[in-house]
């Protein structure tokens, strides 16, 4: 019985206990499926009713050239890293209050973590030319 | 005939009902305009009319989002019809699905003045791939993709909206965009609708 005990709270810590807190491993092909979410306003490469995607990581928030973004985003004094585009594309609205981004979210944490790598991946491919 | 069922259609998508809503079903049927339930919800909701209120101004935002997309959908198929690579009936498919773009962004901007915001202006140039479009299945394929984005834009939007008859609204839009989807996915050879979901 005791035995029984210490192994659940051994796999506890191995499994759930401790994935709830550990990082998720983003998947960039799952995360370009996520990516298609986004084809109404976005693309990789230029500017549309949101702005381009390549460059995205390490860029400061409200920044991309001949984008005519909104003064919350202008002054949100961001930049975006893995950590500040989870935070941003769980909620966006609530993340940057008057970001005129009209989306729920993406509320999977995987999807999210998915979606992050692909635009990391995709940043640093073909798909994205040095500017 | 067809503007008749179509009041019909809009009096069951409304929220509200009252006498002034009768007399606009009333104009809107012999004036033979050709408005969806949804504009006439989007037109019409009482509550929608809450202008200036903080809700109206974080709907008015979701609206202008949708209409951006929307009116960059307009020149995207402008730009398909104009390639000289659309073959009928392909081509009036995409004059068809532009029209329907069109009453979207026209029934958009109308709601976001209602709300007292300043609708979004169409871009003077709209940046489009075109140097990958080089037969009709390409234009096609890029047309389905814009139009899953859409339904996905929609989707995401429709929990936003603090007014009910918005997000009926913004839904029915998502629909129609999902029927373009659906088309063009089969006009490409594609199963139409390959998901029991869409996100």
């Amino acid at each position: 019985m005791r035995m029984h005990v210490l192994m659940g709270i051994v796999l506890a810590a191995v499994t759930g206990g401790t994935m709830a807190k550990s990082e998720l491993l983003g998947d960039p092909k799952a995360g370009k499926a996520v990516y298609a979410r986004c084809f109404a306003c976005h693309a990789l490469t230029y500017n549309r009713t949101g702005p381009k995607h390549c460059g995205l990581l390490g860029r400061r928030a409200g920044s991309v050239p001949g984008f005519e973004y909104s003064a919350a985003m202008k002054h949100a004094n961001w930049v975006w890293d893995r950590k500040t585009l989870d935070r941003f594309l769980v909620d966006p609205i609530k993340a940057v209050p008057g970001t005129t981004m009209g989306y729920a979210g993406v509320k999977d944490r995987q999807e999210r973590t998915d979606l992050i790598a692909y635009l990391e991946q995709a940043g640093q491919s073909d798909a994205c030319p040095e500017p | 005939m067809s503007s008749r069922i179509q009041v019909y259609e809009a009096s069951s998508f409304l929220a509200h009902d009252s006498p002034d809503m009768e007399s606009r079903r009333s104009f809107l049927g012999k004036s033979g305009l050709m408005l969806s339930g949804a504009a006439v919800a989007l037109l019409a909701g009482r509550d929608v009319l809450a202008k200036g209120s903080k809700s109206a101004g974080s709907d008015v935002n979701v609206l202008n989002s949708a209409l951006g997309a929307e009116l960059e959908a307009i020149a995207a198929y402008q730009v398909g019809a104009e390639s000289g690579l659309l073959q009928k009936p392909v081509l009036n498919l995409a004059v068809t699905f532009q029209g329907h773009h069109k009453e979207h962004a026209d029934v958009l901007a109308k709601t976001i003045i209602k709300l007292g915001g300043q609708p979004v202006s169409a871009k003077a140039k709209y940046t489009f791939p075109v140097e990958t479009l080089k037969t009709q299945a390409d234009v096609l394929r890029f047309a389905a993709m814009l139009e899953k984005g859409a339904v996905s834009a929609y989707l995401g939007a429709v929990p936003l909206f603090d007014n009910r008859d918005l997000a009926k609204a913004a839904a029915s839009i998502l629909g129609d965009e999902a029927m373009h989807w659906a088309v063009l996915r089969n006009a490409l050879g594609e199963a139409p609708v390959p998901v029991a979901f869409m996100s």
